[in-house]
C-alpha cells in the first residue's frame, strides 16, 4: 500500500502548473485534495511519473457570486462548499449533496474540482453538476475553454479533459426563488459511494410544474440527466401521487448494470424510492 | 530515486527528514520523527486511524505525502494531553470505556478535537455522522459516542485539561 516512485512538483502559480503539465503530459497527474488519487496511487492503480501538487494555488480556491451564477474554484474543499452560507442560499442542492461526500476528515481535504475530474459514476459532485447544468471552466497552456458538465463527463472516470488541461472552476446557475430541491442517497455504509443517488430541482408556477430537472447517480457509467422524462411532467399540477409517478417513470427510464453484489432490479427499485423522496422534498420546498 | 530534505513542523517542533517524494506523511511521522502515536491501518483513507491535523483541520496522513506537508503545521495525538493531564475528550474516552485495544483511538481523538471546536454542542446524530469516518472493531461505538458527548458538555462548561 505504498505508492510507486514519482517526482514531486509544487508550482506557485497556475501558469507554472500548466507549463509543467504541458511538458509532462501523459506522464503527469495533478493532485488536488488527494482523497481519490491518493488511494489509487497507494494501491498502484495510478503510477504517475510526475505529481503536480495544486495545493499552493490559492487562486483556485474560493466561492463567489455573479448575477446569475455561483463560481466555485476547483481547489475549494468540500467542507467549505458544504458549510458556505453563499452556497446554501444560492445553490442549496449543491450544499446538500456535498455534505454527504465521504467523511468529515475527507471533506476537509477533498476538492470540488478533484471530485468532478475523478468522475466516479456514483459520486455526488458530478451528479450535482450534471443535474444543475453547471459549466466547467478549463485551462491549458494553450488557452482556456468551457464545457457543459454533462458533456465534460464522458464515462467511468473519463472526462474530455486533455492531458495538458485542468479544471480551474465550476459555475453553477443560481436557484430561482420559486425553485425547490431534493437530494437523496443510499449507501451500503455511511460515507461510501452511492448505490443510487438522486438530485431533483423543481420550479413551480403556483401549483403547476414549470421546470423539472432529475439526475440519477450510480445507475450508469456517468450521471444520468432525465431530460425527456422531466419534460413530460412539466405543465402538470402538484397532486398526491405525482412524486410516485415520477419515481416510477425514472426507474423505468434507466438501465442499471446487473452485478453479483447489486442486481439491476434492486438498483431500479432504489432509484424509484429515492426519486420519489427527492421530488417530495423539492415540492415541499418549492414556491416558499 | 532521489531523496529530498524536508523540514516538518509537528506539534510546534521542527523535524529534519530526508525521504523520497513518495513517502507517506503517516510513515514519515512514525519512522522518521519517532512519533508512533499516529497509527496506520488501511493506508487508503478508509479506516481513519492515521488522522492528524494539517493546519488545524483533520486529514488522513496516509493520503498526504511528507513532501506536501513541509508547508503545513502538523498536529498529532502526542500534542493533545498536556504532560500527564488528559484533554477533556481523552479523559471522557477513559471514563466511558471508549476504547478497548486503542488502535483506532488516536484517529478518533484527532478528528473530534477538531470537530468539537467547530461544533461545540453536537447532537448524537451529528457525532455518529462524523464518527462514521473512523473504524473501530472493538467497542461497537456506543461508548465512544457517550464519551464524545460527555467531553462536549464538559468543554462547554469551561473544562480544559483535567488531571488523569
Amino acid at each position: 500500500m505504498k505508492p510507486a516512485a514519482f517526482d514531486y512538483h509544487r508550482p506557485g502559480s497556475l501558469a507554472d502548473a500548466l507549463s509543467l503539465l504541458e511538458s509532462f503530459a501523459d506522464d503527469a497527474k495533478v493532485i488536488a485534495g488527494g482523497q481519490s488519487l491518493g488511494p489509487m496511487m497507494n494501491m498502484r492503480l495510478a503510477q504517475p511519473q510526475h505529481l503536480i501538487d495544486l495545493n499552493g494555488l490559492t487562486e483556485l480556491a474560493g466561492i463567489r457570486e455573479t448575477a446569475d451564477a455561483l463560481v466555485i474554484g476547483a481547489m475549494t474543499r468540500h467542507h467549505d462548499v458544504a458549510t458556505s452560507a453563499i452556497v446554501r442560499a444560492a445553490c442549496p442542492l449543491l450544499a446538500d449533496a456535498v455534505a454527504t461526500v465521504g467523511h468529515y476528515a475527507i471533506r476537509q481535504r477533498g476538492t470540488l474540482g478533484g471530485s468532478l475530474v475523478h468522475a466516479d459514476p456514483a459520486a455526488q459532485i458530478p451528479l450535482a453538476a450534471v443535474t444543475l447544468g453547471a459549466t466547467v471552466e478549463i485551462a491549458g497552456a494553450r488557452g482556456t475553454r468551457e464545457a457543459q458538465a454533462a458533456d465534460f463527463i464522458e464515462s467511468v472516470m473519463t472526462t474530455d479533459l486533455a492531458a495538458h488541461e485542468m479544471v480551474t472552476a465550476v459555475r453553477f446557475p443560481k436557484s430561482g426563488v420559486a425553485q425547490g430541491h431534493g437530494f437523496e442517497i443510499m449507501t451500503r455504509r455511511h460515507g461510501d459511494f452511492a448505490i443510487v443517488a438522486c438530485a431533483v430541482a423543481i420550479e413551480l408556477d403556483g401549483d403547476i410544474i414549470r421546470a423539472l430537472r432529475i439526475g440519477l447517480g450510480g445507475v450508469s457509467d456517468k450521471p444520468v440527466l432525465l431530460e425527456q422524462l422531466a419534460a413530460q411532467f412539466c405543465g402538470e399540477a402538484r397532486h398526491a401521487d405525482l412524486a410516485q409517478r415520477i419515481g416510477a417513470a425514472a426507474a423505468a427510464a434507466i438501465d442499471p448494470e446487473d452485478s453479483a453484489e447489486i442486481s439491476s432490479t434492486f438498483r431500479r427499485e432504489v432509484a424509484l424510492v429515492l426519486t420519489r423522496r427527492a421530488v417530495e422534498q423539492a415540492l415541499g420546498r418549492a414556491g416558499h | 530515486m532521489d531523496k529530498n530534505n524536508l523540514l516538518l513542523k509537528i506539534n510546534g517542533a521542527t523535524y529534519e527528514v530526508r525521504c523520497e517524494a513518495r513517502k507517506l506523511l503517516s510513515d514519515a511521522i512514525r519512522e522518521d520523527c519517532g512519533l508512533t502515536g499516529t497509527h496506520v491501518g488501511c493506508e487508503h483513507g478508509v479506516c481513519g486511524a492515521c488522522t492528524v491535523l494539517l493546519d488545524g483541520r483533520p486529514a488522513r496522513a496516509c493520503l498526504t505525502y511528507a513532501a506536501q506537508a513541509d508547508v503545513m503545521e502538523i498536529t498529532t495525538i502526542e500534542a493533545i494531553a498536556q504532560g500527564e493531564q488528559l484533554s477533556p475528550l481523552q479523559q471522557a474516552m477513559h471514563e466511558c470505556h471508549g476504547l478497548q485495544c486503542g488502535f483506532c483511538t488516536p484517529g478518533i481523538v484527532m478528528t473530534f478535537e477538531a470537530y468539537l471546536r467547530e461544533c461545540p454542542d453536537p447532537t448524537e446524530a451529528q457525532v455518529r455522522d462524523v464518527l462514521s469516518g473512523n473504524l473501530c472493531r472493538c467497542t461497537g461505538y456506543q461508548n465512544i459516542v457517550r464519551a464524545i458527548l460527555l467531553a462536549a458538555a464538559r468543554i462547554r462548561e469551561g473544562g480544559s485539561h483535567v488531571a488523569a
